[in-house]
């Protein structure tokens, strides 16, 4: 009888466990195959750019979010590695096409990602002496250094206008030329997809579980025998490593290496990226990069303004939802799974129309000051959201006001029938689910 | 050379002056509230470009004192409303706050008033020689800069030594629970110690605003500088700021005055490096270009002999 449970029990225990086996390798397959059919699906050539980039911003958010999700380091200089990886790739490309050696395009960025490690193991060595703030005004001190140091090099910097390399004229396997975007995109693709599955491999490592004990307690690390010193020097090496590749992927994709490559602007955005995905998650940094790289387009694209509405969404996640795109989202599947997200939907649906009035209205007025600011030659007729008003007359303004106030004072009404929706859920949900 | 050596040490001293009313607040935030406020350059711009306005409306003068006032409010506020929410996600978030207030104070610079520099001509009071030294003619605004700086130095000194309220300020630097616990408003001495903080970077800003360049991008060449300051000095102790500020100043004045390289250096010993090698540059490159970059050169020789900077005590 006994027995019989225990192998009833044990059954059900590797029926989990291959269930789980094929969900953790089915979802590497499904990423890869959604990877290799998406040049069928997007055609455009401005796709395929757009889907390249983000490759390479995936792999570098998720170096980043070794230091910054894993190991709890924050580093105001990561793009020094990913800068550096780049510009030794692009001159061993111009070595190897000197000399003629039979290296093909394909294992380039993995002459990046070694330039990144051995960078990593030089500065690290230093930086990780630290952590918490003093590691970040360090980190932020070197990336100034060698950011600085470009414009002085410029034998090896190449200056202002960077460094040029033919990606065509390596060694040529499959006659793929990478010519055409659609070969570097499956180049990047390959790349990325390595990548992330070695870096999601490194968080199942012991070292991977030392990361997060020392970024939560590194006192009790040095009780258990590790020294935390070490553990942020081995997690900083890494993450060098596959900055480095990422860098020397955008040098094979932009054919040019220049000091924009590790300038403060490339530290910013891969924190922000992997901030706002998330970075307490694995997926978190992957959702940071998609988003990050389109909202740059697309905004770009709609006002001149562009990265101030970008600083205040990075303002707002930070204030209002600290964990990120991947956090809200694993916070409603606990309550999907206990089948209650039903019950807090209404709530977000009154919140959500004030919201978009305030939103309206602030946008409004920081359009018109922009316009009277900077484009005062033009007059003051200007258009909003395809209406034609006057920057300069009375009537903009209060509604403006109106909406970015009235909105606000909703909005704060709105969010308090949230938190009470959500206390609900959450006591329903402790109670054991569906109502 | 006599010459060069007391003017570059004036200059020195009166960059290194500057910086401390910088880093002066940086590092009094940072010891009281754990917070490393990216933001506070921006505070510094801001204060320039308040100057730069105000004085084009009422003049130099009401702007020195008003542009601080303002400034030290908004810093005030960021606190009350921003970081005091954001303190319970904890360090990191804190962190990323300012960062992101830097990012979005550039941001508004640049709309309202551009990218490129803006003309902020020294007060016709001051625009004249105060002395000759030599055949060199020391401008009176930057002897008024250097006793500004210096009297907010004692200044300050004073009321955090002397002032009941200076004393509290000391003690929540350590101990902010027993503090609270004697029945003082620590969240309120807090809110103070940014807006001052803020304030005395933009009075650095306004007075700094006429003699350097006041552009859009102040804030970011600036910024990282006075990170080493802080760092260099030992976080959150205000006499090592004081010592790294003034090492930093003078250590970058004198640096842009000699054109020695290491080629020459070298040289010395009869070593001709070659001329065509990838890091040639690193040769012929001298003292006075690589300036910009000495004091982070100096971080790194700190870290590596002193981690916890010149008089800092604390490991963070």
């Amino acid at each position: 009888m006994t027995d019989r449970i225990v192998s009833a029990a044990l059954g059900s225990a590797s029926r989990e466990v291959r269930h789980s086996a094929l969900v953790r390798y089915g979802v590497w397959v499904a990423a890869a195959a959604a990877m290799a059919a998406m040049p069928f699906v997007f055609r455009s050539g401005t796709a395929i750019t757009v889907m390249s980039l983000i490759g390479i911003s995936i792999i570098f958010s998720l170096s980043y979010n070794i230091l910054l999700g894993q190991t709890g380091l924050l580093s105001f200089g990561h793009a020094v590695y990913y800068g550096l990886g780049g510009y030794l790739a692009v001159h061993a490309m111009k070595i190897i096409i000197a000399n003629g050696f039979p290296i093909p395009l394909p294992l380039i960025p993995l002459i990046g990602g070694i330039a990144g490690l051995f960078f990593a193991v030089l500065f690290g060595w230093l930086s990780t002496k630290r952590s918490g703030t003093a590691f970040a005004m360090i980190s932020l001190g070197l990336a100034e250094l060698i950011g600085s140091s470009a414009l002085i090099l410029r034998g090896f910097f190449g200056g202002e206008e960077g460094i040029t390399v033919d990606r065509t004229k390596l060694l040529r396997i499959f006659e793929w030329s990478f010519g055409p975007q659609v070969q570097v995109y499956y180049l990047i693709a390959a790349w990325c997809l390595i990548c992330a599955f070695l870096m999601y491999a490194l968080t199942r490592t012991p070292l991977g579980r030392m990361c997060n004990a020392v970024r939560d307690n590194p006192e009790r690390v040095q009780f258990v025998g590790y020294d935390p010193r070490m553990v942020r020097f081995l997690a900083f090496c890494l993450s060098g490593f596959f900055a480095g590749i990422a860098g020397a992927l955008a040098t094979i994709n932009f054919e040019i290496a220049n000091s924009a490559l590790f300038g403060a602007v490339q530290s910013g955005t891969v924190l922000l990226a992997t901030f706002m995905g998330g970075a307490g998650f694995f997926f978190g940094p992957v959702i940071g990069a998609i988003l990050v790289v389109y909202l740059q387009l697309m905004l770009s694209d709609l006002t001149s303004m562009w990265q101030l509405y970008f600083g205040l969404l990075f303002i707002a996640m930070v204030m209002f939802a600290p964990f990120g795109i991947a956090g809200l989202i694993m916070m409603h599947r606990t309550l999907w799974r206990t089948g209650v997200l039903h019950t807090v939907l209404p709530s977000y649906l009154l919140a959500l129309v004030p919201l978009l009035v305030m939103l309206t209205g602030a946008a409004l007025i920081i359009e018109m000051v922009h316009h009277l600011a900077a484009k005062a030659a033009e007059g003051p007729a200007m258009t909003f959201a395809g209406i034609r008003l006057q920057a300069n007359a009375v009537g903009p303004w209060i509604a403006g006001l109106l909406m970015a106030g009235g909105g606000f004072l909703l909005f704060r009404r709105a969010s308090r029938a949230v938190a009470a929706a959500w206390s609900r859920a959450g006591s329903t949900a402790a109670a054991g689910g569906r109502p | 050379m006599l010459e060069l050596i007391i003017v570059s040490t004036l200059n020195g001293v009166l960059f290194g002056m500057l910086l401390f009313l910088m880093a002066s607040g940086l590092t009094l935030i940072f010891s009281m509230m754990g917070v490393l406020n990216f933001a506070h350059a921006s505070f510094y711009m801001l204060g320039a470009f308040f100057g730069f306005q105000i004085s084009r409306w009422v003049g130099f003068w009401p702007a020195l004192v008003l542009a601080p006032v303002l400034v030290a409010a908004i810093g005030a506020a960021v606190e009350r409303f921003g970081l005091r929410n954001v303190h319970r996600h904890g360090h990191v978030p804190e962190l990323l706050f300012t960062f992101g207030l830097a990012y979005v104070i550039e941001e508004v610079v640049q709309i309202v008033w551009g990218k490129s520099p803006l003309d902020f001509r020294v007060p016709a009071a001051l625009d004249f020689p105060a002395f000759t030294i030599f055949a060199t003619n020391y401008p009176a605004y930057k002897l008024f800069m250097l006793l500004i700086s210096i009297g907010i130095f004692i200044a300050l000194y004073a009321v955090l030594t002397r002032t009941r309220i200076g004393l509290i300020v000391q003690a929540a630097l350590t101990h902010p629970h027993m503090v609270a616990h004697l029945g003082h408003n620590v969240p309120l001495v807090f809110m103070l110690v940014f807006g001052v903080g803020s304030g005395l970077a933009a009075v650095a800003g306004v007075i700094a605003g006429p003699a350097l360049v006041t552009q859009s991008n102040m804030a970011a060449l600036l910024g990282p500088i006075l990170f080493v300051v802080v760092v260099v000095g030992g976080l959150g102790s205000l006499s090592g700021a004081f010592v790294a500020s003034l090492l930093i100043g003078l250590l970058q004045t004198f640096a842009v005055s000699v054109s020695l390289s290491l080629a020459d250096v070298v040289g010395l010993f009869g070593y001709r490096p070659a001329p065509d090698s990838l890091l040639k540059d690193i040769w012929n490159v001298t003292v006075a270009q690589i300036a910009p970059i000495l004091p982070y050169l100096l971080l790194v020789l700190v870290l590596i002999l002193k981690p916890s900077g010149l008089m800092g005590t604390r490991e963070t």
